[in-house]
């Protein structure tokens, strides 16, 4: 019926190592700023689907790799994810209820908390950049959550 | 299928509680970031684990570098042909151009000998590839293939073929990060070509423009004139082309114009950049005496003058990093 623990736990971790990769993976100059958070969307997802599995350990790792990845201040993203990561976990069960829609609301807001805390923590490190440009992937990464419930889904075999 | 349990995990067996872990991994967090912004006791840790991800990032660049290998190896013979020759063309002017720049450097150092001061010009280089890697759309900072491992160091110039491009920031094992003159962190002194004005060019986060908001209202500064690398600080070496002046707004009402200059070197499009090994040009004592080791005497004179011009430029420098 469903993947067994030691497929998904695999399954999870790849899926948020192959989200970093994106991360850092050259775009055109115009669709830059516009790069989802996808480690971040693969972290929550997890989190609404395995909470067992999704802990926040892994997730404070991957912000870890991302901080050294971009080259900036190491935690950063770490605090970052992790915060995500405990407050997704914290409204997990009312999430899981939402309508796909309503849940994408609910993943942008989780996407202002992430963007805040990197504007914050780059502000205190000296590296503010305050145009409004770094807020879009908090647009981008709710419109992309529908696809990625559904190709989770699809490779869960959760739906039915 | 949706699950109505509160919490799926068993009661036995579920680990600490969530909010002590994520509490303890938050603190993690900051104290690392204190650590490294502060204190700056990570390099081990930061070594080991770019090393860790430096598999990652020549993945990453990989498809790029193999479809330049293939757009190279499939060009078609007449377009080859073609660029064979405008490079011979242009092989032969420049060999025509460095006889009498060899005879010229000769001379160069012939005077700077004289004047037990050697320093200043680029010694060494080395090529190195920029990867194709996204760091930050906001910051701009490149990833180049060559770390320590080459000898790279931290505060490293990096020139490309038209002018400078930035200075290493990190150094990695194999890799090393740049930030780019273009950069809104980063600060440059400049010398105006005609003029001879020293004044201090800042990034501004775009590539195509620096400012340069020292420039006083009654300064002899113009569109078109040429900066250059004025030495000081002793992270770039001097005579280097940086910015050409592109827009200068005087208001009266201000003590400080509005002065724009377009980067010389070509930041958003370069594949390939140059590191440059060169001695300081404001030597303090050791540089100077090693120069003439044979002459004490002038070799103890000389270090006096210099000391005397480094030290108006102490202030000036604002490379930062």
């Amino acid at each position: 019926m469903r993947p067994s623990g030691t497929a998904q736990r695999l399954l999870y971790w790849s899926s948020v190592a192959l989200g970093l990769v994106l991360a850092i993976v050259p775009l055109p100059d115009w669709l830059g700023p516009l790069r989802p958070d996808l480690a971040l969307l693969m972290v929550i997802y997890w989190i609404l689907t395995r909470p067992r599995i999704a802990g926040l350990g892994y997730a404070w790792l991957a912000g870890l790799f991302l901080d050294v990845l971009r080259g900036l201040t190491l935690g950063q993203h770490a605090l970052a994810f992790v915060l995500v990561a405990f407050l997704t976990h914290r409204a997990q069960l009312r999430m899981r209820m939402f309508p796909i829609l309503h849940q994408a609301g609910a993943v942008m807001v989780l996407l202002a908390v992430y963007h805040f805390v990197i504007f914050w923590t780059d502000g205190l490190t000296g590296h503010g950049y305050t145009g409004w440009n770094r807020w879009l992937p908090i647009v981008s990464g709710a419109l992309l959550w529908p696809l990625i419930v559904a190709a989770g889904d699809t490779l869960t075999r959760r739906s039915r | 299928m949706v699950e109505l349990t509160h919490d799926t995990r068993p009661i036995i067996g579920r680990g600490p509680p969530l909010g002590a872990t994520f509490l303890t991994l938050a603190i993690a967090a900051i104290a690392l970031m204190v650590a490294d912004q502060r204190y700056d006791q990570l390099t081990r840790v930061r070594a080991w684990l770019s090393a860790a991800v430096y598999p990652v990032q020549v993945v990453v660049d990989l498809p790029f570098r193999a479809w330049d290998w293939v757009s190279g190896s499939f060009a078609d013979r007449s377009r080859l042909r073609q660029e064979n020759l405008e490079l011979n063309a242009r092989l032969r002017l420049a060999n025509l151009q460095l006889q009498r720049f060899a005879a010229l450097e000769d001379e160069n150092r012939r005077l700077r000998d004289m004047r037990e001061n050697s320093a200043g010009v680029a010694e060494r280089v080395l090529v190195a590839s920029i990867l194709n890697v996204d760091l930050d759309p906001f910051r701009h900072r490149v990833l180049l293939d060559k770390g320590a491992a080459d000898g790279v160091f931290k505060g490293q110039a990096v020139l490309d073929a038209e002018g400078i491009f930035g200075q290493v920031a990190q150094v990695h094992a194999r890799t090393a990060e740049v930030i780019l003159i273009s950069d809104a962190e980063h600060a440059i002194p400049v010398q105006s070509n005609r003029s001879g004005l020293r004044t201090i060019a800042v990034g501004t986060g775009d590539s195509k423009r620096l400012s340069l908001p020292f420039v006083t209202v009654e300064a002899d500064l113009k569109q078109g004139d040429l900066l250059l690398s004025t030495g000081m600080g002793g992270v770039f070496p001097p005579g280097y082309p940086i910015a050409e002046v592109t827009r200068v707004v005087r208001d009266a009402s201000t003590t400080f114009a509005l002065v724009d200059a377009r980067p010389t070197a070509r930041l958003d499009r370069d594949r390939e950049v140059l590191l440059v090994w060169f001695d300081p040009p404001v030597p303090e004592e050791p540089p100077a005496a090693e120069a003439a080791p044979s002459e004490i005497p002038t070799a103890e004179a000389a270090p006096a003058p210099a000391a005397r011009t480094a030290a108006p430029a102490a202030p000036a420098p604002g490379d930062d990093e």
